[in-house]
């Protein structure tokens, strides 16, 4: 039955994109742990470091693409899920560090020795083990989606108040978080991480490893959304975002539709945001800048609204273009950012997918019409 | 099915019973102590001219819009005040638009399973997939509707006349007690027109039918008894000849 339900939205292009996916998430790493250093085929440790932070970016468009492209709720402060997921992370990693942090105290974390904390904070017990911060990437951005899902749609919060609501939230949580008495870093947020699960974080095979989790976490996600999207809830999901009313009037409760998917959607994002984390070694509270869930949603519509490849594609593409142009041309960047913002509204509305799919009818179109 | 306002004791034996039911906007009365009775297997015409509450009544009824005031009983023991749309819809009242609305991104056959009286819960519909016993119920609505060709054409492609069709055969699918109407057959030909007065007589057969309607002659053609609506409130009631000669209603159709 789970077996039906995972396969049910499989199509044959998702499939080998999925294998892609995998491909690169086994390739690159493998390449750059058995080839000699100075082989031609061998990924440098920079690369994998920055494929394994654009596939935590395409898992969180993917999880964006989930709310806003199937379900048609624009929200604009998915970055705080993905930066609740990553401070989990750091949390944990910051427990890892023990005795040698710069003040070496064997209790607290370094920056808590500065600000002068007596004993650890209550919300900090636990995050010694990973499982319990494995939970805690899950259930708090989920709980924090629950809580706001739970309002907002009951109360029938639509359009662009429901998007402003979520951009409010972030900005609050990135307000809340610069505070040095959230007990969480402040303005510094946290860094100097040690060792994740024993490993050191800075070592090439914890690299390899942390890429490769990326692609596949990704390849997971990609066929969790696939099978929710294919299964008759989707249809119905889909139906919400384009006549909600009409399903209310056909029996449908609404609210439940919506607020499964954004639950699911906030936790693929904490789960891509804890990857982040060890990857960049540093979670501070920019994260959370309102500018972050927006870009998030430029990749979604680069790449292609409501398709499940599209947000992966938009992710890599978009930046891509960001990496390359804030090294070589750093004052063009935001210019650049906005130029694609306008035209993909103006002349891509289904993104690149969209843009593939039609040039392909088309010269399917041609090619029927020659041998006619 | 969870149904919280039923009680027990049946208090009338009308499917449909509004009582004195008032809405204000703003201190305009779109419905002013409106009273009106369907019984079950009716068909009835409301006209009336715009602004009279024709639209208003029905979100009353589908509970879109709470009444300030008034009873609205379904089938004698379901308060419809308490309810909100999805338990309304589940309890059997169905809503067809003046626009056609069928889901535009769906095929033919998705939007007719979307419509299926059933299953609504988003946890079930997770892992449900349409039973031998739906199919069966979607094959023969398709053929009811002769839409079999396009089954697995999407909404958006469908010509206006098809989409009507569609929706006629959603209803169907939803299968509701009482089946309310919403000018449908605004933009019509005169062919189409009285192919949806037949429709409209078939559906009655075996559902209660409410529709509203300008048309004269569509109402002429459906030949029920008609209710006139005039600022929020009924302003006659009989067969249509009885109602075009009472001259309140002459009065209200034509002006001074």
């Amino acid at each position: 039955m789970i077996t039906r339900f995972l396969w049910q939205g499989m199509d044959r292009n998702l499939r080998l994109f999925i294998l892609l996916v995998l491909a690169i998430g086994i390739l690159l790493p493998l390449s750059n742990q058995l080839l000699p250093v100075g082989s031609a085929f061998r990924a440098p440790s920079w690369v994998l470091q920055l494929v394994g932070k654009y596939l935590c970016y395409a898992s969180l468009a993917l999880a964006v693409d989930l709310v806003w492209g199937f379900c048609g709720i624009l929200t604009l402060g998915h970055a705080a899920f993905f930066a609740l997921g990553g401070y989990c992370m750091g949390m944990y990693l910051m427990r890892q560090i023990g005795t040698r942090g710069v003040y070496g105290n064997p209790l607290l974390p370094d920056f808590m020795v500065f600000l002068g904390y007596k004993e650890l904070p209550w919300f900090w017990h636990g995050f010694d083990h990973f499982w319990f911060a494995a939970v805690m990437i899950v259930l708090v951005p989920s709980l924090l989606a629950l809580a706001l899902g739970w309002f907002a749609f009951r109360s029938r919060v639509t359009g662009v108040y429901l998007s402003i609501i979520t951009q409010a939230m972030t900005f609050a949580l990135l307000l809340a978080f610069f505070r040095n008495d959230m007990g969480l870093g402040g303005n510094n947020g946290m860094t100097d991480f040690k060792d994740i699960l024993g490993f050191s974080v800075q070592s090439d095979t914890t690299r390899a490893m942390l890429c490769f989790t990326s692609a596949l976490v990704l390849a997971i996600f990609l066929v969790i959304a696939a099978a929710v999207v294919g299964s008759r809830f989707g249809k119905a999901l889909t139906a919400v975002r384009d006549a909600e009313s009409r399903m209310r009037f056909l029996g449908y409760r609404v609210e439940g539709y919506k607020l499964f998917v954004f639950v699911l959607s906030a936790a693929m994002a904490g789960i891509a945001g804890a990857l982040y984390v060890p990857q960049v070694g540093i979670i501070n509270p920019s994260e959370f800048a309102p500018g972050n869930s927006i870009e998030a949603v430029l990749w979604v519509a680069v790449g292609g609204r409501g398709t499940l490849i599209g947000p992966v594609i938009g992710a890599f593409i978009v930046n891509f273009g960001k990496t390359y142009l804030t090294g070589a041309l750093p004052e063009v960047w935001l210019f650049a950012l906005g130029a694609l913002f306008i035209v993909v509204t103006l002349l891509l509305p289904k993104g690149v997918v969209g843009l593939w799919n039609q040039l392909n009818s088309r010269s399917r179109e041609r090619r029927a019409r020659a041998v006619a | 099915m969870k149904a919280p306002h039923i009680t027990q004791a049946r208090t009338t034996s009308a499917l449909l019973y509004l009582s004195g039911v008032t809405v204000s906007f703003d201190g305009f009365k779109a419905l002013n102590n409106l009273s009106l009775l369907v019984e079950p297997g009716e068909m009835r015409a409301i006209i009336g001219p715009n602004g009279a509450g024709k639209t208003t009544m029905m979100d009353v009824v589908t509970g879109k819009t709470r009444p300030d005031e008034g009873e609205v009983v379904f089938d004698g023991h379901a308060d419809l005040t308490k309810l909100d749309e999805a338990d309304i819809a589940t309890l059997g009242i169905g809503r067809k638009f003046q626009k056609p609305t069928v889901f535009e991104n769906h095929t033919v056959r998705d939007n007719l399973l979307l419509a299926l009286a059933g299953q609504r819960s988003w946890y079930r519909l997770l892992l449900a997939t349409p039973t031998a016993d739906e199919n069966r119920r979607l094959d023969e609505i398709l053929a009811i509707i002769r839409m079999e060709p396009q089954q697995h054409m999407l909404g958006a492609r469908l010509s206006h006349g098809q989409k009507q069709w569609l929706e006629i055969g959603m209803l169907l699918a939803q299968d509701p007690k009482l089946l309310l109407v919403d000018e449908p057959v605004a933009g019509m030909t005169d062919v189409e027109t009285e192919t949806t007065a037949q429709v409209l007589k078939e559906i009655n057969r075996t559902h209660s039918v409410v529709v509203v309607e300008h048309d004269m002659s569509f109402v002429r053609a459906l030949g029920v008894k008609v209710t006139v609506l005039h600022e929020g409130s009924m302003l006659a009631e009989g067969s249509l000849d009885q109602v075009s000669a009472d001259p309140r209603v002459v009065e209200v159709y034509l002006g001074r």
